[in-house]
């Protein structure tokens, strides 16, 4: 394998992750926040397509395009709810959403 | 292990750019105050994944990134930020500051629990790679994959992206009449 070592991506795959989840417990706009969990699936689809490489076994891009799949899913119903809320003339802050807090 | 061969160097330099690229952008959706930026940055990162994808010879993944995230989910994104329109919210500012401080913890525990594990429990035999064919990662290479091995999965995906179709459907229609009854409880309340 040419260049860098599965190890490097794998740095890489970490720093996206921990930079999503910072994000997502920081931001107060749910928009932002969908964008960082965005992130951190990204982190977590390149760590599969790393071990893939790694192991030169197909599972992980198949796994890597399920969680594509997800991601896509999640973004339609989150940008669902935003635009349901935004109708409802409500705030977008997501620290504002806590009647199911019981 | 550096590998001392001009294709080596020119796959050292490809991976310095789009990895640091990624990282850039990465940050830069999590500090950028309006969203639209935030959405422009990510299609940066998106891209630039892409581009290591790439290096890790998954070519069928890399253009799924290019075509459903960049395309289509991104699109949908920047939409819905014009639709519900510029909202600019101070970035680090907004909630108390034992929250940052906290996310900071969780954050940075998290990058250094990965990077220990990874460096504690499998440094020594990430660093060699078998090699691989030219089949491995193309799209049909992975089309067989999914239509022998992983049916199940390839189905569930579909359920899976049914629903949430089903699902964005029902969120955004009929609104009004559900305000409306909404409001006459209220009033009624």
């Amino acid at each position: 394998m040419l260049g860098p070592g599965v190890a490097w991506y794998l740095g890489i795959a970490a720093f996206l992750f921990a930079t999503g989840a910072f994000g997502v417990l920081v931001r107060r706009n749910p928009l932002i926040v969908l964008l960082s969990l965005e992130i951190m699936l990204n982190g977590a689809n390149l760590a599969l397509i790393a071990f893939s490489r790694h192991a030169a076994n197909g599972a992980g891009q198949i796994f890597a395009l399920g969680v594509m799949a997800v991601a896509a899913a999640e973004v339609c119903v989150g940008l669902g709810l935003v635009v349901a809320i935004n109708r409802r003339r409500l705030a977008l802050d997501v620290d504002e959403f806590s009647e199911l807090r019981g | 292990m550096l590998a001392i061969s001009a294709g080596g160097v020119i796959v050292w330099i490809v991976w310095v750019a789009a990895g640091f690229a990624c990282l850039a952008s990465g940050v830069a959706v999590v500090s950028f105050r309006n969203p639209f930026f935030s959405s422009l940055a990510l299609i940066a990162n998106l891209a630039s994944l892409a581009v290591l994808y790439l290096l890790l010879s998954a070519e069928f993944v890399a253009a799924a990134q290019v075509l459903v995230y960049a395309g289509a989910v991104m699109v949908m994104f920047l939409f819905v930020t014009a639709y519900v329109g510029p909202r600019r919210e101070p970035p680090w500012a907004g909630g108390p500051s034992w929250q940052t401080i906290g996310a900071v913890a969780a954050a940075g525990a998290i990058f250094v629990e990965i990077v220990v594990v990874i460096g504690l429990k499998a440094g020594g035999r990430l660093a060699t790679s078998p090699s691989v064919g030219s089949v491995f990662g193309s799209p049909g290479w992975i089309g067989r994959l999914f239509l022998t091995d992983h049916l199940l999965a390839f189905e569930i995906t579909s359920i899976v992206l049914l629903v949430a179709a089903v699902g964005g459907v029902i969120l955004g229609s009929h609104t009004r009449r559900s305000n409306a009854r909404v409001d006459a409880a209220g009033e009624a309340g």
